[in-house]
């Protein structure tokens, strides 16, 4: 029996809506647990995050850094391939940005850094996905666990590598130089100094992550290659049917998805911190998955997904700012539950739903 | 033999969805008897024995056990019954022992030890008791078929069986491994047990059982004494008169060879030989049809061609280029580059992803042809006016190339396939099944398609399980039994003859087939 | 230098203790064909669970009960999450750990007011070293004397508790009857269904052990081991013990190893700064660090030995056509 379909706008709007009510009710059931007012604390979190444009800056800035993650994890979604790796992707992707912005900072403006950061940030964080990869397509080693074991890899080896090879000659911190001002993107409030984004580190990375979007949207949906990684994903014998390469799918979906999460370190290193440091990444990698969940694996859902965690991230620390009972943990929580909910329990309404918009639409098409 | 019946199932019932699976099925079981039931895949056999063993609940009707009215909710009712079940696919653990697997379920107390023990005891003396001799610390994984299916009568024993229900127990065994087991059940029956035996072979009816009740298409037609009854009378009530599939076209008029293959030997996984040693030809403006019981190297043998399953040797000649086939390292795509359409046999596990839309079901295996592609990109416009001509020339309801596949019916989704498949021009065309799940009008439909495609001087090679689309449709039938090509027939080969050759009976007129195999 | 090892032992088994239970933890449940990558969650909202009560009631019992209060409750979450409602169990894990971590620290502050953390335990709120009979005597005895008071004497309840799960689940695994449906669930889901045993009771039942274990592991690291929950004090030990349990190919003894092996690696790690290799030279701590996450990665790939999880590991069961 087939699950039925879904209007559209039933499947990437009212399912994913509901699913986002529930871990919000249960979000304001942990405010009122800890003592205080969900409502206000809504209010609070809105106007920290959208309400004055600084704030929305850094909103914009956070949602830059899920866009990315969430790519990433969207596009291996879309193989059937669970990427859980885009911390390390991403950590490692910052080698790329720093050898960029280090070798040619003293030489050539930021506009001729970009795209060697772009190309550096992608092609360490495809490396770094290139072994699971491998491993999953050719040995059959499941992907989820060899790319956690691959984050705590990363983890140490940017340790090392930060303290005993890329940091500043003298310096006891385990980071590299700052780089000169050809090696720092151009805030977003530099270039549009009347949107008033004061001091948020939103930048130009914003826009390279929009394109992004652009261009997976043209992958997933538009090419030969997007065809056959979502029919790989849909249905692996019919896509073997089809002289669809396993092989060759999985590899390069996960070079793809690891290339993605490494270009967030282009936001991070290049567009904010403006120096290679430990522990940048901070868990937006996995952020990335509550985002594709959330998004639906799309790329105008994934912004949309983006903005509200950047939103949370934003407006969180707003909160902890005005109500200090709600520390950013919230913020976790809250993830947590959208992942619970929009991920994990995704088949709890779905049925009901499907019950209830199906029947006599299904049958019309059966008896056609 | 007593009196009371050891299963009376009285007008059973069981839909599933729009499918009747089941109609009014009226079954009596004499104790101390192997009762056969044999029917198509798909009469509904299956589904009445997970009914009777608590696996399904049927929609209404009563079941008996011993003239006792009972209810059978699991399958622990069932076994508490003293209804014992071999499964067509084995329910073992593959990296248990042989004891660890009997004392599952019945392992008597927290503690293993005593279970394990008493099992032992028990299995030796089931094994003198009933001949069925197994390592008890044997891995499952290390055993033949044969062994895991006597394991899993062990286990019916076990938990003191008194009626046991084997589905399809030969369909993984070998001719001699399948005697070996009717060996086995003529002792359980001598033992006071009851046997019930679900098959499609009449062979295996006629050599082990005592009665034989005939499904067809959910309902019980007939119930004989087997020494009473002949293959032929069986198989005409298996098949029915009913649906009597008539194709008009004309004698073919077949030209050079499109597709030669020799000697095509396939092993699968479990490194079982599947296609054993097959060689035949197909002519530009013939039908070949490959008629046999499912399950005898035909689903293979059509999915080496295409190129999803590695040969282990043999040579495939196509397109005027020969292929070794035990070293080639073509796929699906490859094989299609060489004029070579492919409809599956499952359409839902390969021929469609039914979570896309129609149109990008319409070019599934196609997608890298240039006419869809604008440089980078993908040109939906023509890819949909594509689908659109198809939908119009094949009928398709609805005829919506947005709508996702899974929301056709059987006969529209096939219809797709087809479309795809047959609109591509293919010099050959493998077909599999091609009217499994089909309404009545799109079955005509799809036939005259492949007659005409036929006609257009075309190579078809039409693997089916239903021995009426064989026939209507086939200028030349080669019959697939055991992993081999087992015989070969003209246009009009006859019914009976060519159903004692997919039952495995000895070819009488061997000569032909060797020759005609060539 | 036998001074030195014997430190690096003891230290060894101190850091294994938490790594071993957890690691048990998730062989219960993944034996059962339910993938657990939430065992850092778990243990860290036992952790949480544990300091929290244990620093109120001063009593470590009630702590230990508490922490396993808290992780079967996860563990609860996560069955009716991939059990009853058939969802993705990766997913369901990852969300299990976003809700440790956010809801620990969160409800840490609340509570107490000190960044996230609790309090220093109370006497009687942490369980203490246990001091073997004539340890103190036995100490100059050479060889045999570190030996029995600095390694076997001298560790808290809860280290000797993890030595004594692994004989225990390994009974339970091969020896009751238990042990026999949970390995074979893990394998063949539709063999124990058509044996007449209710599959879902079966896999709640592993992951109400796992959650019980992963309990004893993060209530170790808060009131056992340390004096307190700290935030995200686990760092990373679940997913340590993940990657034991893959090493140790889903056995208890192996795990065991497994879990000796990883904590060695960590307690030498720091030992061996400045120390001198023949042929390599120093090896820089983030080597050792790393040693356990590469040795798995080694395995999976199937170049020593090859790690075959469960076969219906990760695959909700669905009766076919129900």
């Amino acid at each position: 029996m087939s699950a039925g379909q879904l209007p559209r706008w039933v499947d990437y709007g009212l399912i994913p809506f509901l699913n986002l009510v529930a871990a919000f009710l249960v979000s304001g059931l942990v405010v009122i647990l800890i003592g205080e007012n969900p409502l206000d604390a809504v209010k609070v979190l809105i106007w920290g995050s959208v309400g004055y444009a600084e704030g929305f800056g850094f909103t914009l800035f956070y949602a830059t850094n899920f866009i990315f993650t969430g790519l990433a994890v969207a596009v291996a979604f879309h193989a059937g391939l669970f990427n859980i790796g885009g911390e390390g992707q991403a950590y490692i992707g910052g080698l790329g940005v720093a050898f960029a912005c280090l070798a040619l900072d003293q030489y050539v403006p930021w506009y001729v850094i970009l795209p060697f950061a772009i190309v550096g940030s992608a092609v360490a964080g495809a490396a770094w996905a290139f072994i699971p990869a491998w491993l999953q397509a050719k040995r059959g080693s499941h992907v989820v666990i060899t790319t956690i074991m691959f984050n705590y890899i990363s983890f140490s080896l940017m340790v090392y590598l930060l303290a005993n090879v890329l940091k500043k000659p003298g310096s006891m911190q385990p980071e590299t130089r700052t780089f000169e001002e050809a090696g720092r993107l151009p805030f977003l409030n530099d270039l549009f100094p009347s949107f008033g984004f004061g001091y948020a580190p939103v930048n130009l990375s914003l826009f390279v992550a929009l394109a992004a979007c652009v261009l997976v949207w043209l992958l997933i949906w538009r090419t030969k290659l997007g065809y056959e990684i979502r029919s790989f994903g849909a249905n692996a014998t019919a896509a073997v049917y089809a002289g669809i390469s396993p092989v060759r799918t999985i590899i390069i979906t996960m070079l793809i998805s690891g290339g993605l999460a490494g270009m967030m370190a282009i936001n991070e290193i290049m567009g904010s911190q403006h120096r290679l440091l430990i522990d940048f990444v901070t868990g937006y990698g996995f952020v990335g998955i509550a985002v594709a969940l959330m998004g639906r694996a799309h790329p105008v859902g994934i912004i949309l997904a983006s903005i509200l965690f950047g939103m949370l991230y934003q407006g969180g620390a707003e909160l902890s700012f005005e109500m200090p009972n709600i520390t950013r943990d919230m913020i976790i929580v809250i993830q947590g539950l959208v992942i619970l909910f929009a991920g994990a329990l995704e088949h709890m309404f779905r049925p009901t739903i499907v019950r209830l918009f199906t029947p006599s639409r299904a049958l019309a098409a059966k008896e056609a | 033999m007593s009196d009371t019946p050891a299963i009376e199932l009285r007008k059973i019932n069981k839909r599933f969805g729009s499918v009747h699976a089941n109609k009014d099925i009226d079954l009596v079981v004499g104790k101390g008897s192997i009762h056969g039931i044999i029917g198509e895949n798909g009469a509904g056999k299956s589904t009445l024995m997970s009914i009777l063993y608590g696996f399904y609940q049927a929609d209404d009707g009563d079941i008996l056990v011993n003239g006792n009215k009972v209810i059978i909710p699991d399958s622990k009712a069932a076994i508490g019954l003293g209804i014992g079940m071999v499964h067509q696919h084995f329910m073992l653990v593959d990296n248990f022992s042989v004891l660890e697997n009997v004392v599952l379920g019945a392992e008597d107390s927290q503690m293993l030890s005593g279970g394990l023990a008493r099992a032992r005891t028990e299995l030796k003396r089931l094994e003198e008791e009933y001949e069925l001799r197994v390592d008890p610390d044997a891995l499952i994984q290390d055993l033949p078929v044969g062994l895991q299916q006597r394991v899993e009568i062990l286990k019916a024993l076990y938990r003191s069986a008194e009626v046991l229900i084997l589905d399809e127990p030969t369909g993984v065994l070998t001719p001699a491994e399948a005697d070996h087991l009717f060996k086995i059940l003529e002792v359980l029956k001598n033992e006071g047990k009851t046997v019930l035996l679900i098959t499609h072979k009449l062979r295996e009816i006629m050599a082990a059982t005592d009665t034989v009740s005939v499904m067809r298409r959910g309902e019980m037609v007939a119930t004989r004494e087997t020494k009473n009854t002949s293959m032929e009378e069986l198989a005409e009530l298996m098949v029915g008169r009913s649906v009597l599939l008539r194709v008009d076209k004309k004698p073919a008029e077949a030209k050079a060879p499109v597709m030669e293959v020799e000697n095509l030997t396939v092993t699968d996984s479990r490194g079982v030989q599947v296609v054993k040693d097959v060689s035949f030809n197909v002519r530009a403006g013939e039908i070949v049809g490959i008629a046999g019981v499912s399950g005898n190297g035909q689903s293979e043998l059509l999915e080496t061609l295409s190129g999803i399953r590695r040969a282990t040797k043999g040579t495939l000649k196509i397109n005027g280029e020969t292929i070794d086939l035990g070293t080639s390292t073509l796929d699906a795509a490859d094989m299609r580059a060489k004029n070579m359409g492919h409809v599956p046999e499952d359409r839902h596990r390969m021929g469609l992803i039914n979570s896309f839309a129609e149109y990008e079901n319409s070019i599934l295996g196609y997608h890298r042809d240039p006419a869809y592609s604008k440089g980078w990109l993908m040109d939906l416009a023509a890819i949909r006016k594509n689908a659109v001509a198809e939908i119009e020339k094949y009928d398709i309801r609805p005829p919506s190339p947005m709508l996702k596949t899974a929301n056709f019916s059987g006969g529209n989704q096939q219809k797709i396939v087809l479309a795809r498949e047959i609109e591509r021009d293919p010099e050959v065309l493998l077909v599999g099944q091609p009217t499994r799940g089909v309404d009545i009008g799109a079955i005509e439909f799809i036939h005259r398609r492949i007659v005409e495609l036929r006609d257009e001087g075309k190579g078809i090679l039409l693997v089916s399980v239903e021995l009426d689309e064989i026939r209507a449709l086939s200028d030349r039938v080669l019959v697939m039994f055991d992993g081999r090509i087992v015989g070969e027939r003209g246009a009009n080969a006859e019914e009976g003859e060519l159903g004692l050759l997919m039952a495995g009976v000895e070819d009488n007129n061997k000569n032909a087939a060797e020759g005609g195999a060539r | 230098m036998f001074e030195s090892i014997i430190l690096i032992l003891d230290s060894t088994v101190r850091v294994s203790t938490p790594l071993l239970l957890a690691c048990l933890a998730g062989l219960y449940s993944e034996r059962s064909g339910v993938v657990d990558i939430g065992l850092e969650g778990k243990m860290l909202g036992a952790a949480f669970g544990a300091g929290a009560v244990a620093y109120l009631t001063a009593n470590a019992w009630l702590g230990l009960l508490a922490g396993i209060a808290v992780s079967i409750g996860l563990g609860l979450l996560h069955g009716f999450a991939s059990i009853t409602n058939r969802g993705n169990q990766i997913v369901s894990g990852v969300a299990i750990n976003f809700l440790a971590a956010g809801l620990t620290a969160l409800l840490g502050q609340t509570w107490f007011r000190q960044g996230g953390r609790t309090p220093s335990l109370p006497e009687g709120g942490r369980f203490r070293e246990i001091v073997w009979p004539f340890a103190e005597q036995l100490r100059d005895v050479p060889v045999i004397g570190p030996l029995y008071s600095e390694l076997l004497s001298g560790h808290n309840l809860l280290v000797y508790c993890a030595f004594l799960a692994v004989p225990l689940t390994w009974w339970v695994l091969f020896r009751s009857r238990f042990g026999l449906r949970l390995r074979a669930v893990g394998e063949n889901p539709a063999a124990v269904d058509t044996a007449g045993i209710s599959v879902t009771w079966l896999r709640y039942r592993a992951v109400i052990a796992c959650g019980a274990l992963c309990g004893f592991a993060g209530s170790y690291l808060s009131i056992a081991a340390g004096s307190g929950f700290g935030v995200n004090m686990t760092a990373g030990q679940g997913f340590m013990a993940l990657a034991a349990l893959i090493f140790a190919k889903w056995r208890p003894v192996n795990a065991m190893f497994a879990c000796l092996l990883f904590g060695f690696l960590d307690a030498s790690g720091t030992r061996m700064q400045g120390v001198e290799f023949p042929v390599i030279g120093e090896l820089p701590l983030q080597v050792f660090q790393a040693l356990p996450y590469v040795l798995t990665v080694i395995l999976l790939a199937g170049f020593i030995g090859k790690a075959i999880p469960p076969k219906a590991a990760g695959v909700p069961y669905l009766k076919e056509r129900s």
